[in-house]
């Protein structure tokens, strides 16, 4: 078995109208190598699903992106993701904006595969207003009490950035926190999983470190060597964030041809052009790892 | 203490403490970096029993100074990832001190975006965890201006957490048990313990007139029995104030970084 896969071959299996789930938070650990391979493509009309970080203002920028699912998106220090901001402004694409917790919730029916779950989160708030496909349900317990039914939030494929991977398709996600990888892997029907390293068995290699591993070989169905690839988002313990490309990107959204540029100057047409562009391997890899 | 010894930012953070000091055993997370001076202040002179969290994923006994260095970083009491903070707020056992982007009289706020929530004027942040936290812990807030662009007269534009109104609450469900602690600005401390849960000033800072609050407020401020003078920090605060934030990131968190006592009109 050798689930291995060029990263052109694993966005060719991504078909338009597709719902895609990608893992990360924010700024942290997002599969950006698979996303700007998205973003070379023609894919278009996509559902995300995320908490999301700067995939989310990229693929809006690009015009693929038809529907956002979310619990927020943001870039860390920079609060606000400028072209997700644009693109909510023009009212250019439909959204659920969930809780985060609710959005966590609604993950998680999906991975135990029930249609809904139910929580008191959105009570008392907007988040019934604006979603008005949100539906009560009553306690069939006790009083009867009426909470709000999350429902599923089931994805066709999710992409997500790990530490290490092997050809079966083990993974090894290093780091303080695993955010909610694992619910992102467990809500779709496959996983793209794209590796800072490949190994050919984790059990040979990196048997010691298999509680690192977030969710099983079953659910994955390519992995895709990148290197640097989460870049400019953290990839612990690799490397850390790249803050001075993001406020360039950002900067991008306040220019006429902006997202053209960006494009052009830095997505170019391969990954290793992507690392030449943003100053080269060795300088992506010295990234420091941020403190809070 | 002369006047000048001290700057708002201080004056508000050691005010901001206080919110902590009778919680007994929960999580503090200030958010923001004087909510976080905050409560590291709070765990070190009004209630050991906080547990401190480090903004990334552990959990701390020892307050992180802004800025620290890595290898002065006290060590971790616990592994707390965002799916543990989940955990611990639906607990209950959580006390966030946020800064929303507008507040109203129902001590509803708003972080979502400004206008129309189907085509923005200003899109924000989304309503992060504000709705789950509002419904699950006490909370608090603290601003860095005072006006009716943040006190806003009628309804926030987007509910991001819920306050002391039924008005969001779908038929059946329970009201949310709301619990706002302090909200803290560059004029005064205010709460919502008002009859009906109105909004109330407890203190006014130091050379603050009630009027100019009221004025700078969209909606109807009571003065609580009792309104004082916000106390001013004691030299012990502000020596661990600087002592958590060494590099005084406060000085930036109010526009012009102005005294903690009002300077006369030259």
């Amino acid at each position: 078995m050798n689930k291995e896969t060029s990263l052109a071959d694993a966005v060719a299996e991504l078909r338009d109208g597709m719902v895609i789930g990608i893992g990360g938070w924010g700024a942290r650990r997002k599969p950006m190598a698979l996303v700007r391979q998205i973003l070379r493509s023609d894919l278009k009309d996509l559902t995300l699903v995320g908490f999301g970080g700067p995939e989310v203002g990229m693929l809006c920028a690009a015009g693929k992106v038809r529907k956002l699912i979310y619990g927020f998106v943001s870039l860390d220090h920079i609060p606000l993701e400028p072209y997700f901001r644009k693109a909510r402004e023009a009212a250019a694409v439909e959204i659920n904006e969930y809780d985060e917790g609710m959005f966590l919730i609604g993950l998680r029916a999906a991975a135990e595969r029930v249609p809904f779950a139910p929580t008191r989160i959105g009570i008392g708030t907007d988040v019934l207003t604006y979603n008005p496909h949100l539906k009560m349900v009553n306690s069939p317990y006790g009083d009867g009490e009426a909470l709000v039914a999350v429902p599923a939030i089931r994805t066709d494929v999710s992409l997500v950035h790990v530490s290490r991977a092997d050809r079966f398709g083990n993974v090894q996600t290093d780091g303080p926190d695993p955010y909610f990888d694992n619910l992102i892997a467990r809500a779709a029907d496959k996983v793209i999983a794209s590796t800072e390293s490949l190994c050919d068995r984790m059990d040979v290699s990196h048997p010691d470190t298999v509680k690192s591993s977030l969710f099983d070989r079953t659910m994955v169905q390519a992995v895709v060597n990148a290197p640097l690839g989460a870049h400019p988002t953290t990839a612990h313990d690799a490397y850390g964030w790249d803050m001075a490309h993001l406020k360039a990107y950002g900067a991008t959204a306040r220019e006429d041809d902006g997202w053209a540029r960006y494009m052009q100057d830095f997505v170019a047409d391969s990954e290793a052009a992507y690392l030449d562009n943003v100053g080269g391997a060795d300088a992506v890899a010295r990234l420091p790892i941020p403190q809070f | 203490m002369s006047t000048d010894t001290f700057t708002l930012a201080e004056l508000m953070i050691s005010a901001a403490a206080r919110a902590f000091a009778n919680d007994g055993e929960v999580m503090a997370n200030g958010i923001g970096t004087l909510p976080r001076i905050a409560a590291g202040l709070a765990k070190l002179t009004l209630n050991e029993k906080l547990m401190l969290s480090d903004g990334e994923a552990y959990a701390l006994e020892t307050p992180l100074p802004l800025n620290v260095a890595l290898e002065d970083r006290p060590g971790a009491s616990g592994w707390m990832p965002y799916h543990r903070v989940f955990e611990s707020l639906w607990s209950g056992r959580r006390h966030a001190m946020v800064t929303p982007v507008q507040i109203d009289r129902f001590a509803q706020s708003n972080i979502s975006c400004l206008g129309d929530f189907n085509a923005p004027k200003v899109q924000l942040l989304g309503v992060r965890g504000f709705p789950g936290n509002s419904i699950s812990h006490r909370n608090s807030m603290l601003v860095t201006s005072h006006d009716r662009r943040t006190f806003v007269p009628g309804e926030v534009d987007v509910v991001s957490s819920a306050g002391y109104s039924d008005r969001l609450v779908p038929e059946g469900a329970k009201r949310p048990e709301v619990d706002i602690a302090l909200v803290v600005t560059p004029l005064c401390v205010m709460d919502f313990k008002g009859p009906d849960n109105a909004a109330q000033v407890l203190s006014l800072h130091p050379g603050v007139s009630f009027e100019e609050v009221a004025d700078a407020t969209g909606f109807e401020l009571l003065r609580a029995p009792g309104m004082a003078v916000t106390a001013v920090p004691i030299d012990e605060e502000l020596q661990i104030i600087r002592q958590l934030d060494p590099d005084n990131l406060r000085a930036r968190a109010i526009k012009g970084d102005p005294p903690g006592v009002r300077q006369e009109a030259a």
